[in-house]
């Protein structure tokens, strides 16, 4: 597990359900076609509303027109983030478009869960309402040993959550990897 | 000290004599369930972690119910019923119920309760969020992702942290105008989006005991938009005449202990409650039907696994009968069985398919169409900056298809009563005249 995480924010607002993240109409791509799954990063987050793409001021793409890949690679969230569906398309889009971390108040608890036993990228929690504190572009670095992460923009440092129990299997890797590490099924 | 119903079932399928909340424990599974969307998904890393010859953990535990992307030309979307089919044919899985054969179910939370997969004291887990439909039979449901049943299918156990329990206690009866949908969006109006989060939410009282199982089923489909991990109702008569229909195999009654430990105890009176609608763009914005009579709609929706079951097409053609729609309205029932139930029942002499025509309605086929938009041919997908009165789960920005689309959250008699004026109508009009 790397020690830090950096990247621009995309910064979005409470309640962020799977359809905005992911619309349904898009779950038709596989998952584990290597070609096929780079749709899912062409489609990231394209359901949020306009107004409420990219924080404060919106109307920010997440991908660029026909890109599969974001310049943003840690999202930064409000309540509930990834309420709704169980599609596990959602933090898989996440991560195909490159994203590395989400920053959120609270998660709802099957994205939350998905994230982390996938090992699609690390659900960090902080306290502080970061809606109107981050700005999307805003240059942010987590340090995961500190549990803490830097606006490096606005040059703030902000406590994380702790991980709790989860952080086994983040450390891992995913679900399988830790139930290998603590021989619940064979090795491979 | 006591326990509830859920940390019951939970216990039992650990291994353990008692569990409290906040107890991560690993419990065996009784049901997989998996659909055309997350199915192949599931199984690309199933085969990736345990072997591409490797075979699942217990044939006969595993229910694979295509229901989402059915009726559609998308080359993709039909791609993954091949994989689904395949799948079935290299496991020789014996319950899969395949588009396009006289085993087609449809919407796969109604058909587990058609099919007898739904027993009481059981744990099923199944990659979609609307499985809390199932804790309507006294069981422990939930919805999971693809990495987590895959896990299953290999191993046929999943860590689970015990939940704590919300108890919703209904006392009264419900006034006749009134249905599990709207108690729900009540429920839901009154705690929040993520009020029940990590939450198992528990029904409780008389009105409650008094729903048939499909009005239960409505109120357990919703869990997961207060955020809750399951939705819980205890079994009664009322349950297991249900399932002895469906089934011979063997269930377990729980019940929770009257010193169990509540999060949250909150009684309500079920004769004051009144019609709900909950309003663009979250399941949570609750208003009275009375205060939206104002809201003009474009079309009218009545579907899904919420609301799309005999009983939702019974309430909406009792208001229907000898009517015309003023808008667009379309009527999907959720499974095949409900699709002949529509046939088969009547109203005053007449079918329900046939009030339905006769009331100027489109009827559709049996799938999960356009409650979550679906592929761009989908029955019923909203268009452009419609106004829509739906009776499913979800009204989040594009959720039927149309990001500049507005959806109202309703019952189906309220849904019923509106597609007859055009605009938002409280059915205390129609039904007690």
């Amino acid at each position: 597990m790397n020690k830090v995480i950096e990247g621009l924010a995309y910064v979005l607002g409470n309640d962020i359900d799977t359809d905005q993240i992911i619309p349904a109409e898009h779950l038709v791509y596989s998952l584990s076609d290597s070609e096929e799954r780079k749709n899912y990063g062409k489609f990231a987050l394209t359901g949020v509303p306009a107004d409420q793409a990219g924080l404060p001021n919106g109307d920010i793409s997440f991908t660029e027109n026909g890109e599969y890949e974001s310049k943003y690679s840690i999202i930064v969230g409000g309540k509930n983030f990834g309420c709704g569906s169980s599609r596990e398309h959602a933090p898989a889009c996440m991560e195909i478009a490159g994203v590395r971390a989400v920053i959120a108040e609270s998660y709802a608890r099957i994205f939350y869960r998905n994230s982390v036993d996938g090992g699609f990228f690390i659900p960090f929690e902080c306290a502080t309402s970061l809606i109107a504190e981050i700005k999307t572009g805003d240059d942010l670095i987590i340090d995961l040993a500190a549990s803490t992460f830097t606006n490096r923009t606005s040059k703030t440092t902000y406590e994380l959550k702790s991980l709790g129990e989860v952080i086994e299997i983040i450390e891992a890797g995913n679900i399988f990897e830790y139930a290998r590490k603590t021989g619940m099924i064979p090795s491979a | 000290m006591g326990m509830t119903i859920t940390e019951k079932i939970l216990a039992a399928h650990a291994g353990k004599e008692t569990v409290k909340p906040g107890d991560n424990i690993w419990v065996d599974t009784d049901v997989l369930m998996t659909h055309d969307v997350c199915g192949p998904g599931t199984f690309a890393i199933f085969k990736k972690q345990f072997g591409e010859n490797a075979k699942v953990w217990d044939r006969d535990k595993v229910v694979i119910i295509p229901d989402h992307f059915i009726f559609t030309k998308d080359t993709h979307a039909n791609r993954n019923i091949d994989i689904l089919r395949q799948f079935v044919k290299e496991q020789s899985l014996p319950h899969y119920f395949d588009v396009g054969t006289d085993n087609y179910k449809g919407v796969c939370h109604l058909a587990l309760a058609q099919e007898g997969f739904n027993r009481p004291g059981e744990v099923l887990f199944g990659t979609d969020s609307h499985t809390s439909t199932s804790g309507a039979f006294g069981m422990f449901s939930t919805g999971i992702g693809n990495t987590d049943a895959a896990f299953i299918l290999g191993t046929g156990k999943l860590w689970v942290k015990v939940p704590e329990s919300m108890c919703f206690e209904f006392t009264g009866t419900f006034p006749e105008h009134v249905m599990a949908k709207d108690v729900i969006l009540n429920v839901i109006g009154d705690i929040g989006v993520d009020g029940a989060t990590y939450r198992a939410m528990e029904w409780q009282g008389d009105a409650i005991m008094k729903l048939s199982m499909e009005e239960r089923m409505t109120l357990c489909n919703m869990a997961i938009e207060a955020g809750g991990k399951n939705g819980i109702i205890e079994a009664d008569d009322v349950t297991t005449d249900y399932v002895r229909q469906r089934t011979d195999a063997p269930y377990k009654i729980y019940k929770s202990d009257a010193d169990a430990q509540y999060f949250f105890k909150k009684t309500y009176n079920a004769n004051e409650m009144e019609p709900i609608v909950a309003k663009p763009h979250s399941p949570d914005n609750k208003a009275k039907v009375s205060d939206c009579l104002d809201v003009k709609l474009d079309r009218a929706y009545i579907g899904s696994c919420t609301g799309g079951k005999l009983t939702d097409f019974m309430a909406a053609a009792r208001l229907l009968k000898g009517k015309k729609v003023k808008i667009d309205t379309f009527i999907v029932p959720a499974t095949r069985e409900v699709e002949q139930d529509l046939h088969r029942e009547k109203l005053g002499g007449e079918t329900l398919v046939d009030i339905f025509k006769n009331a100027g309605a489109y009827l559709g086929d049996p799938s999960c169409a356009a409650c979550l938009g679906g592929p761009k041919d989908t029955f019923g997908r909203a268009k452009d900056n419609q106004v829509v009165i739906s009776t499913t789960n979800r009204n989040f920005p594009g959720r039927m298809g149309s990001k500049q689309s507005h959806v109202y959250l309703a019952s189906p008699y309220t849904a019923a009563a509106s597609a007859l004026t055009g605009h938002i109508t409280n059915p205390a009009e129609y039904i007690n005249n």
